[in-house]
């Protein structure tokens, strides 16, 4: 049983540590396909209520605001220790649901933003999005059957990406080669991290 | 025959209970915000009152006998975040659990943690 060592997570010494990653990218592009090929999806939803600029909001009367929305999310968790744990988050795809960004990007390690090469503008928002949070991201080209196959530079320049943006080939199925991705977005945050704290000259 | 009032009352109509009936129609948490991967541990030997507290209070507190993330207990409850947010801002004004915020990346305490993530991944 993993409980006994669980219980560190109380403990000062034992802070337990929780990562966030995203995987964005257009409708349909195989988001959910990768966060299930890693792990067990679980539908997270959250219905939120819409606030409209200029809408007094007044609770005190137990009266529900009238405009909510319901959001699935994808949700996956790779429990990589006792106290080390991974959570997926699959972005939702329109953008009517937009406002949710902010809040699953807060924090975030970084992101992965997955591409259909026949639909390339697709993920553009997400590029634009991650780009200017400054937050680490790679691009994961997921291989569709039938779908041509380009190099990674073509889809860097096509995308307009910095060169230290990874763009590695995958398919979002297979649990290794969804691994893999994970393990490539994840050296690309610590390589920036790395090199964030570099002005500190090591001894 | 369905009577008219059964008819639009399948699946689609979603809950018969607005969820935010469960929270008596709060719609914001109480206190410091909750990142969906916020750690929640329940407090040991703290004693509930089951008066002041709904069931899906203790749903929420047996689920974090271990320490479960706000995303994971909204998930295993199947409501949604904003409600098991109020849920637990309500647990945690009666200091029933703890919270550990989640550390943002840059200010991890240590790369390695990183590094034993690729390792960990590798494995799988």
């Amino acid at each position: 049983m993993a409980y006994a060592g669980s219980e560190r997570a109380d403990g000062p010494a034992g802070v337990p540590v929780a990562i966030k990653i995203l995987i964005a990218g257009g409708f349909g592009v195989g988001k959910t396909t990768l966060v299930g090929s890693v792990t067990e999806i679980r539908p997270l939803r959250t219905e939120e209520p819409l606030s409209e600029p200029g809408t007094h909001l007044d609770n005190i009367h137990g009266a529900e605001r009238k405009t909510t929305t319901t959001v699935a999310l994808d949700f996956g968790r790779i429990t990589i220790r006792d106290n080390l744990v991974i959570y997926l988050f699959g972005t939702p795809g329109q953008e009517r649901f937009w406002f949710m960004w902010d809040e699953l990007a807060r924090g975030a390690l970084g992101a992965i933003v997955l591409a259909d090469t026949r639909r390339l503008a697709d993920c553009f928002p997400s590029v634009d999005y991650f780009e200017r949070r400054d937050m680490p991201f790679i691009v994961a080209v997921n291989c569709f059957d039938g779908a041509r196959r380009y190099r990674a530079d073509d889809v860097r320049s096509a995308l307009d990406l910095d060169p230290e943006v990874p763009v590695v080939m995958c398919d979002a199925r297979q649990p290794a080669s969804g691994r893999d991705v994970l393990i490539a977005l994840v050296e690309h945050a610590l390589e920036l991290l790395a090199g964030r704290a570099a002005p500190v000259p090591a001894q | 025959m369905p009577s008219p009032r059964d008819s639009w009352l399948d699946e689609e109509a979603g809950p018969v209970v607005r969820p935010y009936a469960l929270t008596r129609g709060r719609t914001r948490p109480t206190g410091e915000s909750l990142d969906l991967i916020a750690l929640v541990t329940a407090i040991r030997g703290a004693r509930p009152d089951p008066f002041d507290l709904d069931p899906e209070h203790f749903e929420v507190l047996r689920l974090c006998r271990l320490p479960a993330s706000v995303a994971d207990i909204a998930a295993d409850l199947d409501l949604p975040l904003g409600v098991v947010r109020i849920l637990i801002s309500d647990l945690r004004d009666r200091s029933l659990i703890r919270i550990h915020h989640p550390i943002p990346p840059a200010r991890l305490p240590d790369p390695r943690i990183l590094r034993e993530v690729v390792d960990g991944l590798r494995r799988l």
